[in-house]
């Protein structure tokens, strides 16, 4: 047989043999083969694309609990500040009600002294005078005989508690 | 690793001086070549080894269709001579002969179509049923477990399909080449592994056979003008950017361009095969001629040499079958052929 001639024989063959092949082929091996392939680089497509999702996803959930947590700092900052005016403001209160207070009962102490003192001067006031008149009354029984002494002295005393 | 060619290729230089003797008690010096172009030929018997006058051949079914006569089939040692084996007309049997070129031929001269099982064609459904077995297991992967990574046949199958559709079939063709992949991938394989199996010794040079590469070729080229659309056809009949006078020069090459397209294709394959098989058995005959030990440790350390390159050619011829195949069907559905043609 020659070597560029084509055989009929082999033509035959080939021709039927290759399109069978290729019939038998496209039906049973390519068509699941490549169905599946796509189906296979679809879903790694897609978990890809599930996972940048989530990705995104976290990263956003990320941000907005910053957010939350920067807001909530804010308050908490707000709210001590308040908190720290509300506790100053009632000290000075209490200082100024303290202050208060204490003047009044200082103010009720000293009116409380002052009527004691007028109290206790007339309390002296009268010991005083039954004292005197006690010491008058031994004075006069002592020196009864010496009228003229006498009444000098007792000139003398009314005197001096004129003086008082 | 050299050390083992060396010694294979010893083992194999003194296998082949074994038959120096035969070969020169045979004839002269071109009866020491003459068995290159009977491998490379197809043959209506498959001829394995000669043994001193014993000869390991397979009979094949000669097959032949003729008008008058119908369908009749016969083996090719009816049209020998069964102790040499060789094929003359002086061995004519039931009125048809095989000459010494292994042609068939009729002893009245009458008409008839051939259709025998000769040598390439049983290395043809060898690679049919190897091609065939290996995808459809390939295949059964995928039916059982699904989508999941691949696994035996299919895990060797796989990256030659995605190859072929990423690699050759996308970029070739373009958005349509989803319905063209399967035809690709089948020519790749058919083509690669024929190249592959057709280096085993003892094996038929199939691929490298003008039959096999010339059907190829007419499939992709129908392929090809099945699916051209308007722009493939127009660029061909009314070619854009042409003064008018020039369509009369520029047309009759475009129509020639389109069968020497799939020419090349077929030329192409056929030489690259055909070449390689010449260039082993070149080695292996310069044994036989100069019947030197030397030379016969030298031209099997080459054999072995182009045996590596060969399985490179038998790669890149298929690729560059199944390439060419695309861009040429590429062209035929593109829709602005003629942008990116020239």
């Amino acid at each position: 047989m020659d070597l560029i001639t084509p055989g009929t024989g082999l033509i035959f063959w080939q021709l039927f043999g290759f399109l069978g092949l290729l019939f038998i082929l496209i039906k049973f091996a390519w068509k699941p083969m490549l169905d599946a392939l796509e189906e296979r680089e679809s879903s790694i497509e897609n978990a890809l694309k599930a996972a940048e999702t989530a990705r995104n996803e976290m990263a956003n959930l990320k941000a907005e609990n910053e957010k939350l947590l920067t807001e909530a700092r804010l308050e908490r900052d707000v709210i001590l500040k308040k908190a720290q005016e509300a506790s100053v403001k009632m000290i000075e209160d209490a200082k100024e009600d303290a202050t208060k207070v204490g003047a009044q009962m200082i103010a009720n102490a000293k009116a409380v002294i002052e009527t004691e003192k007028k109290a206790a001067l007339a309390d002296v006031k009268s010991q005083v005078a039954a004292l005197s008149l006690e010491i008058t009354e031994k004075l006069l029984r002592k020196n009864l005989s010496n009228d003229k002494a006498q009444k000098e002295l007792v000139d003398g005393f009314v005197n001096e508690l004129k003086l008082n | 690793m050299t050390r083992k060619i060396l010694v294979l290729s010893l083992l194999i230089s003194a296998f082949l001086l074994g038959f120096t003797g035969n070969i020169q008690a045979a004839g002269g010096e071109e009866d020491k070549t003459s068995f290159i172009m009977h491998h490379v030929k197809d043959s209506h018997e498959w001829h394995f080894a000669t043994f001193g006058h014993t000869h390991v051949t397979l009979p094949l079914p000669v097959i032949i269709y003729s008008g008058d006569r119908g369908l009749e089939f016969f083996s090719s040692s009816d049209f020998q001579n069964h102790e040499t084996h060789l094929f003359g007309e002086e061995y004519a049997h039931e009125g048809y002969f095989i000459d010494e070129h292994d042609h068939l031929g009729r002893v009245d001269g009458a008409s008839f179509l051939e259709l025998s099982i000769t040598k390439n064609v049983v290395m043809l459904f060898i690679v049919l049923i190897f091609v065939g077995w290996v995808s459809l297991a390939a295949a059964r992967h995928y039916k059982k477990h699904g989508a999941v990574a691949p696994k035996g046949a299919a895990a060797i199958i796989e990256p030659i399909v995605i190859f072929v559709r990423d690699e050759i079939a996308k970029k070739s063709i373009g958005p349509q080449y989803k319905r063209f992949v399967p035809y690709l991938i089948s020519l790749f394989l058919f083509v690669w592994f024929g190249n592959l199996l057709g280096l085993i010794p003892g094996a038929a040079n199939m691929t490298g056979n003008i039959a096999v590469t010339m059907v190829l070729a007419v499939l992709t080229f129908i392929i090809t003008n099945v699916n051209g659309n308007k722009d493939y056809w127009k660029h061909v009949f009314m070619t854009p950017g042409v003064p008018p006078l020039m369509l009369l020069i520029i047309v009759p090459v475009e129509i020639i361009g389109l069968f020497t397209k799939p020419f090349a294709l077929m030329v192409r394959l056929f030489v690259a095969i055909t070449a390689g098989h010449i260039v082993i058995l070149g080695f292996i005959a310069l044994a036989f001629i100069f019947e030197s030990y030397t030379i016969g440790i030298a031209s099997t350390l080459m054999v072995t040499f182009i045996n590596l390159i060969e399985l490179l050619v038998a790669t890149i011829q298929a690729y560059v079958f199944t390439l060419f195949s695309a861009m040429y069907i590429g062209s035929a559905v593109a829709e602005h052929a003629h942008d990116d043609h020239h």
